[in-house]
């Protein structure tokens, strides 16, 4: 049978699917949404990009807590009487269609004036009238037509945001001034004695001079102030000696202009420090539609609901519960604190913690966590511990969230600026006390001109092009690294550990082996066919392992939530659910996922769920196991033991039921012995590890769900990559390193000038910038070389 | 005075208009975006086109259509 594509969605649309308008449509969502869309004239949206939409998934009263108006208050840019401003985040942005119709809204609703979007933050600005729209109804609308926005804590009382272009400001006056100075410094490159030349170089000379002014105290700033912070800490970072030539160029300059010595070297100056802004532009990649610095607040909710008494309903703010609240959690709703399950039956999701999208089940009485999912009908629970102090969430109190991991890491270029600085301190001294001695009046000249030569333009121009294209070419594998000092820690990794769920297996498949008694022919196709009307995800990764059966109408079913299920055909009666339900009091093993069967009432066996481990684990950690030291570190029973066991090389140690705080701890306590660790993980669970090691890749099937505060995300199906990845991140330190040896040979160049006291401002102008672009150019090509290498 | 010096302002003058536009694209966000407007110019004539004709009687036919799809009425699905 041919597959037939949803309209809409592009999803398959199965065995029926829904026709209007001569068109097929895998649900009646998408459906509805064509019709919105064709009603309103916007089919338009079709036309740009074929099946561009996703299915709407509007679950009643999950907005009900915009109709606060302290809330509202706070989500809004903007709020007057007849105008309100929002600036929404909408997940399922993609591609042109989703750009036209969201920036198309206004023909939708008329309250709606106008709607912008921004494509790589996945954003939608959108202005209203709140008397006609209110917030609630708007993102009801954008839900209904499939854009549903995500409304998190983390935009509570965010405001708007300030956006730093200070970059791009010092780029454009350093650029602007070196242009104006090149233009102006032209005419004396060629030392003719000419008579205008001659008249007119004091305005030329002091026009260059205005222009440098702004570019050494605006543009340069960075460097000098990085400088005088690192010389008062006592570090000599890179920053030294550039501010050293920096201000050794500007006020020898502003001497000879001064004293009519000679031109000055403006250009070289202005063109330095706009090389060198180049440079930073370029490191600068940022993935936006990506963030790095996520935490729990990310994942929960605004407000919830509370029950006061005599089914009194009422919104609150997830920080305003307290202990003893009654909670009310609906389907698809986040448990934002720890409690106690009143009433009802939870079926929780925990795989923001996790990892495990296997949702767990829990009776009235039981205690449970933060961070879950309610994937059944509302319960009921009444509170234990306030947002901050819940179990996952007092993982961010540890004081590894408020440290900067950059700050405490000593970057290749500040190592070697340290040994730079103090040879070109003693270059200089040493030359101007030749000079002291052999020409006392050139001596200042000599030691001006060696600061000024040997500033390490090009070294600091290496390593951000090396890296900025390293982090350009990894993104382009979607290895999306966060800056590119995580290169360079990439590079020094020894050590390597990985959570378990979610990480090493995938979420999206799983196995099951059956124990017990052969069921028979007739048995499995009663179990396919009640399986078939169940939408438990067990139920349906056990429909899709077995084998295909032909269906059959069942005569009775039940499905009894959170127990199991019950099909009755003929005499044949089967049960399919938990061990309780299906009568088997004696569970021989408890710690693996497991359903059990029985037929008629007599017991027949059970499958069994394994965790399906990711294509290539068994060989990325043979390759890992020859460089680097390796361990598993999981939140989950040691249930997989012997499985992991098999897979993974010989004698990995393999560390279970480990909390939050103790993945933490294990990773300090690795670093404590002088290791380099590197994290992988996936769910908020490892947040703490993530954040405490030097390096905290978070495993993503979908890069644009959530991931928790990491140094990267890796795409999962580029999980095999890892190890080239690190490989050639060390390849491109190597790069690095050999750059410096270029530039190196232009100073040795530039030094014997300045040494032998004939450097002049052309020399310089010529020397500076070809070091700097043949050292760009160098790191280009090498990098891109190594990136081919890259699958 | 010489003409150099005419020169000389000019040339600043228009150095320094061309820096006051780049300025003044900066601090209005046109950098903050650099990927959207190539996607939105190439839609704009589709966006105009029922819009000049009869602004009164669309805009009014706009409102009628919004009746119908007034969120509160249908949106249990």
């Amino acid at each position: 049978m041919d597959k037939v594509n949803c309209y809409h969605c592009g999803d398959d649309c199965g065995k029926k699917p829904t026709e209007y308008d001569g068109k097929n449509f895998c649900c009646n969502g998408c459906k509805t949404v064509y019709d919105i869309f064709s009603t309103y004239d916007l089919s338009y949206y079709y036309d740009l990009q074929s099946s561009a939409g996703s299915t709407p998934n509007v679950v009643d009263g999950k907005y009900d807590f915009l109709g606060e108006a302290s809330i509202i208050e706070k989500l809004l840019e903007f709020n007057e009487d007849k105008l309100q401003i929002v600036n929404l985040y909408i997940p399922h942005i993609h591609c042109s269609s989703c750009i036209w119709i969201l920036e198309n809204l206004n023909k939708l609703n008329a309250a709606i004036s106008s709607s912008q979007v921004e494509f790589p933050k996945k954003t939608a600005r959108i202005v209203f009238n709140p008397e006609l729209l209110n917030l609630k109804e708007l993102v009801i609308l954008l839900a209904r037509i499939g854009y549903e926005p995500y409304i998190s804590l983390d935009d509570y009382d965010k405001g708007v945001k300030k956006v730093n272009r200070s970059l791009i400001y010092k780029l454009g006056v350093a650029g602007f001034a070196f242009g104006n100075v090149m233009f102006l410094s032209f005419p004396e490159y060629f030392e003719v004695d000419e008579f205008w030349l001659d008249q007119y170089k004091d305005v030329f000379r002091w026009l260059m001079f205005a222009f440098s002014l702004p570019v050494v105290f605006y543009a340069g700033q960075d460097y000098l102030v990085s400088a005088y912070k690192g010389l008062r800490s006592k570090i000599l970072n890179i920053d030294v000696p550039i501010a050293l030539g920096i201000l050794a160029l500007f006020i020898r300059s502003t001497l000879e202009i001064t004293f009519d010595l000679g031109t000055g070297f403006f250009d070289s100056l202005t063109g330095l420090i706009f090389f060198l802004l180049i440079g930073r532009f370029f490191q600068q990649k940022t993935y936006s539609y990506l963030s790095f610095e996520r935490d729990y607040k990310s994942y929960f909710p605004i407000a919830i609901t509370r029950i006061n008494g005599d089914n009194d309903e009422e919104t609150v703010q997830v920080y305003d519960i307290k202990r003893g609240d009654r909670l009310l959690i609906r389907n698809e709703e986040l448990i934002p604190v720890d409690g106690i399950l009143i009433n009802g039956r939870a079926q929780i999701d925990y795989s923001f913690v996790t990892g495990e999208s296997e949702p767990v089940f829990k009776e009235s009485g039981d205690k449970i966590y933060a961070g879950g999912k309610q994937m059944n009908d509302a319960i009921e629970m009444d509170v234990l511990k306030t947002v901050s102090q819940s179990y996952l969430t007092q993982l961010w109190s540890n004081t590894v969230f408020r440290e900067d991991k950059s700050s405490k890491f000593q970057t290749l270029t500040d190592s070697i600026g340290k040994r730079f600085t103090w040879a070109v301190l003693t270059i200089a001294f040493v030359a101007t006390a030749f000079w002291l001695y052999y020409d006392s009046s050139k001596a200042m000249n000599v030691f001006t001109a060696v600061l000024i030569i040997a500033c390490p333009c090009a070294i600091a121009l290496a390593a951000p092009f090396t890296l900025g294209n390293m982090l350009r070419i990894f993104g382009r594998k979607k290895f999306y690294l966060k800056d590119t000092q995580t290169i360079e820690q990439l590079a020094q990794i020894d050590t390597a550990i990985f959570d378990k769920t979610g990480t090493i297996t995938t979420t999206q498949k799983s196995s099951a082996t059956y124990q017990g008694m052969r069921l028979s022919f007739e048995e499995e196709s009663l179990l396919k066919n009640t399986l078939r009307a169940s939408n438990h995800p067990l139920s349906r990764t056990l429909y899709d392992l077995l084998a295909e059966h032909n269906i059959v109408p069942l005569d009775e079913y039940q499905e009894h939530l959170g127990e199991g299920l019950e099909g009755k055909k003929d005499d044949a009666h089967i049960k399919v659910g938990s061990a309780d339900f299906v009568g088997n009091l004696l569970d021989a093993n408890p710690q693996n996922t497991s359903v059990h069967i029985s037929s008629n009432n007599i017991y027949k066996g059970r499958f069994v769920f394994h965790n399906h481990y990711r294509e290539g684990v068994a060989s990325v950690f043979k390759e890992m196991d020859e460089t680097l030291d390796l361990a598993i570190l999981s939140g989950d029973n040691e249930g997989e033991k012997t499985r992991l066991e098999e897979i993974l090389p010989k004698l990995t140690p393999m560390y279970f039921n480990q909390r939050p705080n103790d993945k933490l701890d294990f990773i300090k306590s690795l670093q404590e012995q002088d290791k380099k660790v590197l994290m992988v993980g996936d769910g908020l669970n490892d947040a703490g590890a993530l954040a405490q090691s030097n390096v905290g890749i978070a495993i993503s099937e979908n890069v644009n769900v959530f991931s928790p505060a990491c140094d990267g995300i890796l795409d999962a199906s580029k999980f095999e990559q890892l190890l080239k990845y690190i490989m050639a991140s060390k390849k491109a330190i190597k790069i690095i390193k050999l750059s410096f040896l270029l530039s190196f040979l232009y100073n040795v160049i530039g030094l014997y000038f300045a040494v032998t006291g004939q450097l002049e401002p052309v020399i310089a102008a010529i020397l500076m910038p070809l070091s700097s672009i043949s050292v760009v150019g160098f790191t280009t090509l090498a990098t891109n070389l190594l990136g081919k290498k890259l699958i | 005075m010489s003409v150099i010096y005419v020169l000389l302002t000019i040339s600043i003058i228009v150095a320094i208009i061309f820096f006051t536009a780049f300025i003044i694209s900066v601090r209005s966000g046109q950098y903050d975006d650099s990927y959207t407007p190539s996607v939105r110019m190439l839609f704009e004539d589709e966006l105009v086109k029922p819009t000049p004709t009869d602004k009164d009687s669309s805009a009014e036919s706009i409102e009628n259509k919004n009746k119908s799809i007034q969120l509160n009425k249908s949106q249990n699905l």
